[in-house]
């Protein structure tokens, strides 16, 4: 098999793997082969189990596939489940005290004596461990045929300007290297080659969150503040490197923003509102538990309307769950977060590219709509290296919504905060410390008329609230389309967030392996698009394809549009583990009644 | 000609809508107090920006200065609003008033990080020892011992906001009594002149809920008990500070803006420059009967959070576009680190 295959690294977490299967990773991305890696982590700092997958893809699939056609084995501790997963024909390098040649048929295993290679390439006992991991670099460069030179571009990328670690790590693959060429056979049934057309020019290799950290960074975010929390923390570190670089002022040294390191994650909502209110784009991003903290507070910014947007990095629950695992399980909770009649929106990126992009368009939608936006991304893309084109600069100025300064207040014949005179359920406001005063207001959580005085007329409220169902209908026009393929299948496909991309593979596998060849919808934003509507107005069954146990995106649909909630079918998957498309294929066939492969 | 202040506003601009709160609660006295301090420090009121979190308390914003905005939060959440609104604006002058639930109870944790930053703050604490709203259950400032209308006894010890602050490294620490104005406006004054988080604890009666004999926050408890440890006055900046007290009695700091606060030592010994000293002395007094009023540390010079954050002179909420997105060439040298 040619550039059409699933290499596993089994190591053990905080061994310095990364750097290895980066290295790995990127050789292969520079020498132009469609490829994607996945870090499968424990919650752990180091000890336990930790796998990288790389997946190469003549086609550009670049969602996860079982099945393992190459493994590293390095770890004791999951090396026996790790050759399971080996598919029949497939090949292992295996760390020799392991001991696995001969444990499974069809498999071949390549022992590699890695205890007695470190200790001949790195003479300090102390850096035996993290060099060890660059030897199957170069076991495995030699037996795929990955260009050396490829190798040393990727090894130097990593390691940009320590010369030492440079060194001593390019000795450690050319060991493995050498053990390779003199010790194992030279045909090996998997390759890499170099594509006739490079898949990778101009391209860039990205996770989902310092994607979503730059589309902040552009978008001119001035206050952001945050709890650090599994997965989400890559996001705020990947942002305040950004901000060091290109938001300190260059005259003064000083900088344009604020990032707030939170006592919790009602702090970091509660800072985020204060900063929005007062007329920063605020930003704050968490994980699913931190979400449930922000409840009360999100559930006030909805109620009086200030603007904020919370990326929620989502990972698999409830409870702590499995924290560093993938999911999408947070739909129905963050929809109507908060008590009461509380509607909040919803982005939905399915790419980095779009963790950039969306996250640029939530600032502009919290600003316009005067309410919380949530960046619903998951540990898969927000974790992961993804390719991509690069990020095109933002051409629209910042939509800052309908804002108005002392000049506008001083035209004004009246300034009433929570009033409608746009008829789009959109009111105007004004920013604490407008010279002069005039539109002041008194911002609250409870009870609140037009004027924003504080009330407990009932028929005050119902009017304030059905004004807010107004603003919600706008939203639903403004927010984005949903992507739809449909060349006229009565079955329909919907996906949203990561379950797209593997979603487009199960497309191709249903039309090669079935009959069924479903249209396909992708949900890009909540509240629904009409179009999303129209679309499963237009198919009999609509599969819902989602991460979570409950098929939360599927009861959304059905509340939403409970007259053809008959027609939604779910395929779900809730393992931690990136959806896949066979199980896709196979959830749509098994709902279609249609034999599975 | 009415009288107007030093910015040429009469009281009334700082007047705000009629207190829902019952007749002679000491919040409505603390409310006056914090008008009063507003005029007399020529505050402008679009400058002030109003926070609070819920309860009795936290309405109160709504009672005074109706020319400024307002943040009525969360129940314990005042002092992240409160950051995140001076860090956005770091012209605004933020007045925080939250009560004893808010401060020692559902936003303790949030009051102590306030401190620790050193978020520009005027926070004035009015504190009851008792749910209001609820109908009158202890909170966590209650003292031990001290008595429900009901006759229960708090069996627990209390939480000192005062000693808190003080360990928390604040610069400006003090407490009153709602019915002393003459004392609590000077210390309003002087803490809406720091820089930093200022606390202004002020034990303030509730007159349905605590207000009886066994009550250690009744209006005679507090007038029978209360003992200033420090003379306050404040000198505005436009004023020319008089100080003819023998030297080593009397503290006289400048403040940011050019305004002094003055502290004429009434308790022998008792050193405001010291927290250490402070704390010591609140702790000596617990439970003892003592209720020690003042300014009890006042400490200029550590940077405020938006200092220690680095931030441009101007509101981050005012920049324009231009000052928040970086160039294209920014983008295109990050998309080139990522190839």
């Amino acid at each position: 098999m040619t550039n059409d295959f699933v290499i596993k690294v089994g190591t053990v977490n905080g061994s310095g793997s990364q750097t290895a299967n980066m290295v790995l990773l990127r050789s292969l991305f520079q020498m132009g082969i469609p490829c994607s890696g996945k870090n499968v982590f424990p919650s752990n700092i180091a000890g336990l189990p930790t796998w990288f997958e790389i997946r190469l893809s003549p086609r550009g699939y670049a969602a996860r596939r079982r099945g393992v056609d190459l493994l590293i084995a390095m770890n004791p501790a999951s090396a026996a489940a790790d050759l399971a997963e080996v598919l029949p024909g497939g090949a292992v390098i295996a760390d020799e005290p392991l001991g696995l040649a001969g444990k499974r048929a069809g498999v071949t295993v390549h022992a590699v004596p890695f205890g007695r290679l470190v200790q001949a390439c790195c003479p300090d006992p102390r850096l035996r461990r993290l060099v060890t991991n660059m030897l199957y670099v170069g076991v495995a460069g030699r037996l795929l045929g990955i260009d050396p030179a490829e190798i040393d571009a990727a090894l130097s990328k990593g390691l940009q300007g320590k010369k030492k670690a440079l060194e001593l790590n390019r000795g450690a693959i050319e060991a493995g290297r050498k053990f390779a060429e003199e010790n194992l056979p030279a045909a090996f049934p998997l390759r890499v080659e170099r594509p006739a057309v490079n898949a990778n020019a101009g391209k860039i290799l990205v996770d989902g969150n310092a994607a979503a950290a730059l589309g902040a960074c552009f978008a001119g975010v001035g206050v952001f503040s945050w709890y650090p929390i599994t997965p989400s923390t890559s996001l705020g570190d990947a942002l305040t490197g950004y901000l060091e670089e290109h938001r300190t002022d260059p005259a003064t040294g000083k900088a344009t923003y604020a990032v707030i390191q939170s006592e919790d994650e009602l702090a970091a909502i509660g800072m985020a509102l204060g900063a929005g209110w007062a007329g920063a784009r605020a930003m704050t991003a968490t994980s699913g538990p931190g979400i449930s903290l922000m409840g009360e507070l999100a559930g006030f910014a909805y109620y009086a309307e200030i603007p904020v947007v919370i990326a929620d990095i989502q990972r698999l629950g409830p409870s702590t769950g499995l924290p560093t695992r993938t999911a999408q399980g947070d739909l129905l909770q963050v929809a109507t977060l908060s008590h009461g009649d509380t509607r909040h929106p919803m982005l939905f990126p399915s790419t980095v590219g779009e963790a950039y992009s969306m996250t640029q368009d939530a600032f502009d939608c919290a600003e316009r709509w005067q309410t919380p936006v949530f960046l619903m991304s998951d540990l898969d893309l927000g974790m992961n290296l993804w390719t991509s084109d690069p990020f095109p600069y933002p051409e629209r100025p910042l939509a800052r919504g309908k804002v108005l300064s002392r000049e506008d207040l001083a035209k004004a014949s009246a300034f009433h905060r929570y009033a409608d005179p746009d008829g789009d359920g959109i009111p105007y406001r004004t920013l604490p410390g407008t010279e002069g005063g005039r539109g002041a207001y008194f911002t609250r959580g409870s009870g609140h008329d037009e004027q924003a005085r504080y009330t407990e007329d009932g028929e005050t409220y119902r009017r304030v609230a059905e004004r807010l169902l107004r603003k919600w209908e706008t939203i639903r026009k403004e927010g984005p389309a949903p992507e739809v393929i449909a060349p006229g299948s009565p079955v329909g496909l919907l996906a949203f967030g990561t379950t797209w991309i593997p979603a487009l593979e199960a497309l191709d596998l249903l039309r090669e392996e079935s009959r069924v060849e479903p249209d396909a919808c992708r949900v890009k934003g909540f509240p629904f698009h009409d179009a999303v509507r129209a679309f499963v107005a237009a198919h009999e069954r609509v599969h819902v394809v989602e991460q979570n146990r409950d098929g939360q995106m599927r009861k959304l649909l059905a509340m939403e549009m409970p007259d053809l909630a008959p027609r939604l079918r779910s395929v779900l998957t809730y393992d931690g583990w990136p959806i896949d498309a066979r199980r896709i294929a196979d959830g749509i066939l098994a709902g279609e009644k249609e034999p599975a492969r | 000609m009415s009288e107007v202040n030093r910015i040429g506003l009469g009281k009334d601009a700082y007047k705000g809508a009629k207190s829902t709160l019952c007749p002679g609660c000491g919040h409505d006295a603390i409310t006056a107090g914090i008008a009063k301090a507003l005029y007399e420090s020529g505050v402008e009121p679009w400058r002030l920006a109003k926070m609070s979190g819920i309860g009795c308390s936290s309405k109160t914003p709504a009672y005074f200065s109706s020319g400024s905005w307002g943040f009525n939060a969360c129940h314990g959440r005042m002092p992240p609003v409160a950051t995140g609104a001076v860090i956005a604006n770091r012209a605004l002058l933020p007045l925080g008033v939250s009560g004893d639930g808010d401060t020692a109870s559902i936003g303790l944790g949030h009051f102590a990080h306030a401190i620790r930053r050193n978020v520009p703050l005027c926070y004035v604490v009015e504190n009851n020892g008792v749910y209001g709203l609820t109908k009158g259950q202890f909170s966590a400032t209650a003292d031990r011992g001290s008595k429900l209308k009901s006759g229960d006894e708090n069996p627990l010890e209390p939480v000192d906001v005062c000693r808190l602050a003080l360990e928390l490294g604040c610069g400006f620490v003090a407490r009153s009594f709602a019915a002393d104005r003459r004392q609590l406006d000077e210390i309003l004054k002087a803490a809406l002149a720091h820089r930093g988080t200022a606390v202004v604890d002020v034990i303030s009666p509730c007159v349905t809920f605590n207000n009886h004999e066994g009550s250690t926050k009744s209006y005679d408890w507090g007038d029978e008990h209360r003992k200033a440890v420090v003379e306050v006055g404040f000198v505005p900046a436009w004023e020319t500070p008089e100080v003819e007290m023998a030297p080593g009695e009397v503290r006289s700091v400048e403040m940011p803006g050019g305004s002094h606060v003055t502290l004429r030592r009434i308790e022998a010994g008792f050193d405001t420059t010291d927290a250490g000293f402070a704390w010591s002395r609140l702790h000596a007094a617990r439970g003892s009967g003592e209720f020690l009023t003042g300014i009890f540390h006042l400490a200029t010079g550590r940077p405020a959070f938006d200092e220690a954050l680095g931030l441009v002179d101007e509101p981050i909420a005012s920049l324009p576009e231009s000052r928040l997105r970086p160039s294209r060439e920014a983008l295109d040298k990050v998309m080139r680190s990522l190839m």
